[in-house]
């Protein structure tokens, strides 16, 4: 786990809220090696979002370099960004944000649509994603079909379907009773360690930031200390 | 799936207002055709070809007649085979019901209008019968007319000299029309005009219509110029044109048709631009999450913009499309329905603008929701700011 998948310099984050300029993140220094499984927490207000949408290439920073898989992806256009974030990143949302007019396979086959495979490679990665999240007979199902659990792992199962080496998961139990939660949790757990990719989950949750490698924790755009699980 | 599959599966989200949509985008496509086609009947120019009669009125307008003295002018015109005259009498049958009647020379009718079918002891009554009266089967039918009925009408232009306006006819002959185009047609009634012609307290010896039949293979635009030539600058100046065009000026009179039918579709498409807009508009509002989850899985902002413009144009594309069909099907029946006479053509032509108003249409009412989802910035949309 020594080689790095994450690695941030000095990165400063200034949001501007009409004429009042915030500063979320502070010079914040970060490396995360391959293979890792981070829980960052903190309170709201913290910065933890804005450095998983940093890390995700969601947004860019105001200075400082971020470098992710090796890419200095703060020097990347708006497009060049989208491109890699279609290859190189899985996203998972507290609320799943599946489209509510396809069915779980056409969500999941979605990041898909980016690549040149074929249909029918298209359709095998999908049953195979399907099948890693356990949800391959609720394949035809819409969203509102399937339980807050089931979308979640549909949601997951998006994310991993372009095999992405990072996962990237804002708050992914949040909207999830403890039990489903911890079954979504195991299911990174599983992502994290049988199939090596380096995730790293925002949550509020200390248990599920229990089934992480190890904790940051942020306050006020700084990172404090770091556990180990 | 595919991306088209995932258009149409965004189009569909909300299945009634898709629909609703479509219903009006053809609806506007519909009556686009139907008017276009109209407004091409109008606007076209005289068309000569395969004409057998033209019809002579007056320039100004055929409510002013004109002399009888006319026909054995009209009739040494090379190209003219003979000449029939009629006089609109503006018959009114029982309280308030307009029947179409005019004053005619029988003989020369039944020589210029072969087309009109009768007994040839019926003609002969006509013609030789001072108050006779011929109806169509149309309008016999219609009122129960029979052969021997006296048939009283009133003209709302031409008292007798006696000052009333009524009037009373015998019946002598129902005609019918040559085949089933012109049987539609035969809803007018004939009197004779010599009669009309001494009776009634008005002008003598004028018509407002002079039919000319044409002689087997005569050029019958240079008819046209030799007749209206022939009275140019004389107190009668005359209008020749062919009978198609003779029944549209009857149309015309209601004004500019083509400003008329300018002025609906404008409305038209004003309105449809407002409701189709504002779908595209609502659809994208409701799912701005939706559409920066896109961004986030590594779609550009152009192929946002493209799947929300491509949505503009399927709706659009299908409702004009379909609506142009309808209007294709309609004006053929119309054309069917009348035996030719109102030829409601939706041609090439209007098809070719209308794909055009089609994408214009799309992108006038796709363009700035698509803006809007191209501009939007990930992480505020997915924060809902």
């Amino acid at each position: 786990m020594s080689e790095s998948m994450v690695q941030i310099r000095s990165v400063t984050k200034i949001y501007e809220r009409g004429k009042q300029k915030v500063e979320v993140l502070h010079g914040l220094s970060l490396e995360i090696p391959k293979g890792d499984f981070v829980a960052l927490m903190g309170p709201s207000g913290s910065g933890k979002t804005t450095l998983l949408n940093l890390i995700g290439g969601l947004d860019q920073p105001t200075s400082g370099e971020i470098s992710v898989g090796g890419h200095r992806i703060d020097q990347l256009s708006s497009g060049q960004l989208a491109n890699w974030r279609a290859h190189n990143v899985g996203f998972v949302f507290q609320f799943y944000n599946l489209m509510p007019v396809l069915t779980a396979e056409g969500n999941v086959e979605l990041p898909l649509l980016l690549t040149r495979l074929p249909a029918a490679q298209r359709k095998k990665n999908v049953a195979v994603a399907l099948q890693v999240v356990g949800l391959s007979d609720r394949a035809r199902h819409k969203p509102r079909e399937l339980s807050g659990g089931q979308e979640q792992r549909v949601a997951i199962a998006r994310a991993l379907v372009s095999d992405p080496q990072l996962l990237v998961c804002d708050e992914p139990t949040g909207d999830l009773d403890r039990k489903t939660a911890d079954e979504i949790l195991g299911l990174l757990q599983v992502l994290n360690r049988e199939h090596g990719k380096t995730i790293v989950m925002v949550t509020h949750d200390p248990k599920a930031a229990e089934f992480a490698r190890r904790t940051l924790h942020l306050e006020k755009g700084q990172l404090l200390e770091q556990v180990a699980a | 799936m595919t991306k088209t599959g995932f258009v149409v599966a965004n189009l569909f989200r909300k299945k009634t207002r898709t629909i609703l949509t479509i219903l009006s985008v053809i609806m506007a496509f519909l009556l686009f055709g139907l008017l276009q086609s109209l407004n091409s009947i109008f606007s076209s120019g005289a068309d000569f070809i395969g004409a057998t009669r033209l019809v002579t009125q007056a320039r100004v307008s055929f409510t002013q007649p004109l002399p009888l003295s006319m026909v054995p002018k009209l009739e040494t015109v090379p190209g003219v085979a003979r000449v029939a005259y009629s006089q609109w009498f503006g018959g009114v049958w029982q309280e308030n019901t307009q029947v179409f009647t005019f004053a005619v020379d029988p003989q020369r009718y039944h020589d210029v209008y072969a087309e009109w079918v009768m007994p040839e002891e019926q003609w002969k009554a006509f013609a030789n019968t001072r108050t006779a009266m011929v109806a169509g089967k149309l309008v016999a039918d219609k009122y129960g007319w029979k052969v021997g009925q006296k048939i009283p009408l009133s003209s709302n232009i031409y008292p007798q000299k006696n000052g009333s306006k009524s009037w009373a006819f015998d019946l002598v002959g129902i005609y019918d029309g040559s085949d089933e185009n012109w049987k539609k047609q035969t809803n007018a009634v004939f009197i004779n005009h010599d009669y009309f012609d001494e009776a009634n307290q008005f002008g003598k010896g004028r018509a407002n219509f002079y039919f000319l039949k044409l002689a087997s293979g005569a050029d019958a635009a240079a008819v046209t110029r030799t007749v209206d030539g022939m009275f140019e600058n004389s107190p009668d100046e005359t209008k020749t044109q062919t009978e198609k065009d003779f029944n549209l000026s009857f149309v015309k009179q209601i004004g500019d048709i083509g400003l008329i039918v300018r002025w609906i579709l404008f409305a038209v498409f004003f309105t449809l631009l407002l409701v189709v807009g504002n779908t595209m508009a609502q659809s994208v509002r409701e799912r701005v999450p939706e559409l920066a989850v896109l961004k986030t899985l590594g779609f550009s902002d152009g192929s946002v913009l493209g799947f929300v413009l491509a949505e503009a144009v399927a709706l659009c594309l299908v409702g004009g499309v379909v609506g142009l069909a309808l209007a294709t099907l309609l004006g053929a029946m119309v054309e069917k329905g009348t035996g030719g006479q109102f030829q409601l053509n939706v041609n090439g032509l209007i098809w070719a603008i209308g794909i055009v108003t089609i994408l214009a249409m799309s992108m006038a009412v796709g363009l700035l929701p698509a803006l809007r989802a191209r501009r939007l910035k990930i992480v505020d949309a997915l924060a809902g700011r």
